[in-house]
């Protein structure tokens, strides 16, 4: 027992300690990051102090950028699941060296939308209020609390499943199927979860009809698998060039086809939406706002038309052969994931309270005090999950493993995570 | 020392600095919470005690910031008492003095300006509050061809922002209001995007009043004054209602539009008008939250 507490604790310490090494890009990039991550926390502490008056919203738009890129980043946390289940349920060889990236992924995603919400709340010091035993959750019948709960189940699961199959690797030990298997089977149910729930949290209010339709819950799944996939392409091809790290092409142009076919899914479903909406002429506020702007305020035209044509010219790119090649690829995972960004952030949360229930136009625009604070998660979030792949791809290597406990660490000059390995 | 060394310290010298002047807007947290509020327990779980101590500490809180001793209480629903309001809109000039009436009895924030009714300028012959007008301002009301519908919390019998409050810091009484526990609240204003009434205000800085105009008679679930970040709305003006008065914005009415009493009691005047009109209506009745405010016509 005390052994095996050492061990781990060794394990620990060695993946804390290579984090703080690198080269020169590593230092620069890492630095840029605490940079930003700086910037918004001290936009962070302003906030605290003074309220949430230092940000654009008001009584009228009463959930803004905060609350956006939160739901975004639930799609992207959701969005390992694609990899998960081509790995685990089709057996993919492709895919099945690199699922653990996508899961990383995962849990850097949920550490940024629990960032999010905490920076949305009035009194982030009573947050002790939501922990069920001490505090008052109001399950079932809240949705937030239900999202509160598979937020976090969503990260334990990750944490441990990422956890437990990187410390075998470094043991050189085979993974006991029993101890992370059915956790995986629980986390590709529970990624659907996590997204619908984060759906009913805005379908659920009848009083905002923007919101209140049921093709809001599969449009944010068909959006999640193709932004969360793009992520994940372009990270891997940053992983293959930064690390060496073995990563084929083929596994790329398997997650093309997922992205295509979600790409495709979203496209047709936001063209249902925008029918039902306009056709029917009713309870169409909103929308007009949002397309088309209303009565001389159209703050959001710009935006959700530029997301309309990122998604239509990525949607036609991937399903063109061109995409095959992967600079083609790249261009249309960025413009899919700005697209939905924009779609899914001002797209969907803000139009939902213009105008108000009381018939009020009150626009809203970002402050620059909340978008440095927005800045600052993002730029957490990236410094943690290249935290978390500058331990893991080491270990997958099998550079760093117990075997090498009592050799020399590796320092930042003689780092061998630039060096090619031969494999 | 080494000059790699030397780098590692400068660096980690140069990070902790970075950090201090990230955290210095702290320092002008003043009085953001004290710990025995941090610690305060859920209203719902209170002994007795434990609220003369709350009641303690917020009389003391207040005297602290305004000079002014207050007087609160925790008032609870009276026995065979549910409370409704009718507002006759045939009547209503459109003249806000109910909207000031509430901002001074229920000690709302003057700056930023926070209110709990908004009235509605409506073009003659239409409910559709999509071409409401909020910030009519005329030489004088009511003006030609325009009728006035003041809309606050509508105290629902299904209220949705009771359903979706994640921490139960809001709730519905025995006698039909329902309450906010400001010390509870975690202010996530997910009840704001579910009011279909817009009834719901957030406290998104510290909130301003002057001290000549504090209203020293506070109660805990109504117009003590709120901190910063938490949410407020009518409520009925617990103060006044639960020990037998009318409401602060039915007493300034100049022309009698609103009517408030006890739905239980037959002989209330609430209950004659519920009985005897024929025509009252709730707003958004489709929504199915079933209001206890409801809207006549009469002369």
């Amino acid at each position: 027992m005390m052994r095996a507490t050492r061990d781990y604790l060794t394990f620990l310490w060695r993946c804390g300690r290579i984090a703080f090494v690198g080269d020169w890009r590593y230092y620069a990039w890492m630095g840029g990051l605490t940079v930003f991550c700086l910037l918004g926390l001290h936009a962070y502490c302003i906030q605290f102090v003074h309220g949430l008056i230092v940000t654009g919203m008001s009584d009228e738009v009463s959930w803004g950028v905060y609350i956006a890129n939160f739901t975004f980043l639930v799609g992207v946390a959701a969005a390992a699941v694609m990899m998960v289940i081509p790995v685990y349920i089709y057996d993919n060889e492709e895919l099945h060296d690199l699922v653990i990236f996508g899961e990383l992924l995962a849990v850097a995603a949920i550490i940024m939308c629990l960032a999010f919400v905490t920076v949305d709340l009035g009194r982030p010091d009573r947050f002790w209020h939501l922990i069920p035993g001490i505090g008052q959750l109001n399950f079932p019948r809240s949705m937030l609390s239900w999202d509160v709960i598979v937020l976090n189940g969503y990260l334990l699961l990750n944490v441990h499943i990422c956890g437990y199959l990187l410390y075998s690797r470094y043991q050189n030990r085979k993974p006991s199927k029993w101890f992370y298997i059915p956790f995986v089977f629980v986390a590709i149910v529970w990624a659907v979860s996590i997204h619908t729930v984060t759906a009913f949290l805005y379908v659920g209010l009848g009083g905002r009809p923007f919101w209140n339709s049921s093709i809001v819950g599969p449009r944010f799944l068909a959006s999640a698998f193709s932004a969360g996939p793009s992520i994940i392409i372009l990270a891997l091809q940053i992983i293959r060039r930064v690390t060496h790290y073995h990563i084929t092409d083929k596994a790329l142009l398997t997650l093309r086809s997922i992205v295509q076919v979600s790409m495709i899914i979203n496209v047709f479903l936001l063209f249902n939406e925008v029918f039902k909406e306009f056709y029917s002429g009713l309870h169409v506020a909103s929308s007009t706002y949002l397309f088309l702007g209303l009565d001389g305020h159209h703050a959001l035209v710009p935006w959700i038309w530029t997301a309309v044509v990122f998604n239509l010219v990525s949607m036609f790119l991937l399903i063109l052969p061109l995409t095959r090649s992967l600079k083609w690829l790249d261009l249309a995972c960025v413009l899919c994931i700005v697209g939905i960004w924009i779609e899914k952030g001002m797209g969907l949360v803000i139009p939902g309270f213009i105008p108000t229930p009381l018939g009020a136009l009150i626009e809203y625009t970002p402050s620059l005090n909340e978008t440095l604070v927005c800045l600052g998660i993002w730029a957490f979030g990236l410094l943690c999950y290249t935290i978390f792949l500058r331990m893991s791809v080491p270990i997958l290597q099998g550079r760093l493993s117990k075997a090498n406990e009592h050799l020399p660490e590796p320092d930042a000059a003689a780092d061998p995570a630039t060096a090619p390995v031969p494999h | 020392m080494g000059r790699r060394n030397f780098l590692r310290s400068s660096a980690a010298f140069a990070g902790l600095g970075a950090l201090a002047a990230s955290l210095s807007p702290l320092r002008e947290l003043g009085d953001y919470s004290s710990v025995d509020e941090f610690m305060q327990k859920y209203y719902k779980e209170m002994t007795p005690d434990d609220m003369a101590k709350v009641i303690t500490r917020i009389e003391n809180d207040v005297q602290r910031q305004y000079g002014i001793r207050p007087h609160v209480r925790d008032l609870k629903p009276m026995d065979g008492a549910e409370f409704v309001y009718c507002l006759n809109l045939t009547r209503c000039i459109g003249c806000r003095k109910c909207v000031h009436a509430c901002v001074n009895e229920n000690n709302q924030s003057r700056n930023p300006e926070i209110q709990y009714i908004r009235v509605l300028k409506l073009p003659h012959g239409s409910m559709d509050i999509d071409k409401a007008d909020h910030e009519y301002n005329p030489e004088s009301v009511p003006e030609k061809g325009f009728f006035y519908m003041p809309v606050q919390c509508q105290q629902c019998h299904n209220p949705p922002c009771v359903k979706v409050c994640p921490v139960h810091a809001t709730w519905q009484e025995k006698d039909g209001i329902t309450v906010i526990d400001y010390d509870w609240c975690i202010g996530c204003r997910y009840c704001e995007a579910a009011c279909p009434y817009w009834a719901r205000r957030f406290n998104f800085t510290k909130p301003e009043i002057p001290k000549e105009r504090l209203n020293p008679n506070m109660s805990y679930l109504g117009n003590r004054p709120r901190k910063q970040g938490v949410m407020e709305k009518c409520h009925f003006c617990i103060q006044r209602t639960r020990v037998g008065r009318y409401p602060a914005c039915l007493e300034v009415c100049p022309v009698g539009a609103r009517k408030f009493g006890n739905i239980l009691d037959p002989d209330s005047e609430v209950s004659y008008i519920l009985r005897e009109k024929r025509i009252f209506i709730q707003l958004k009745e489709e929504m199915g939250t079933n209001p206890r405010f409801f809207y006549y016509f009469e002369k």
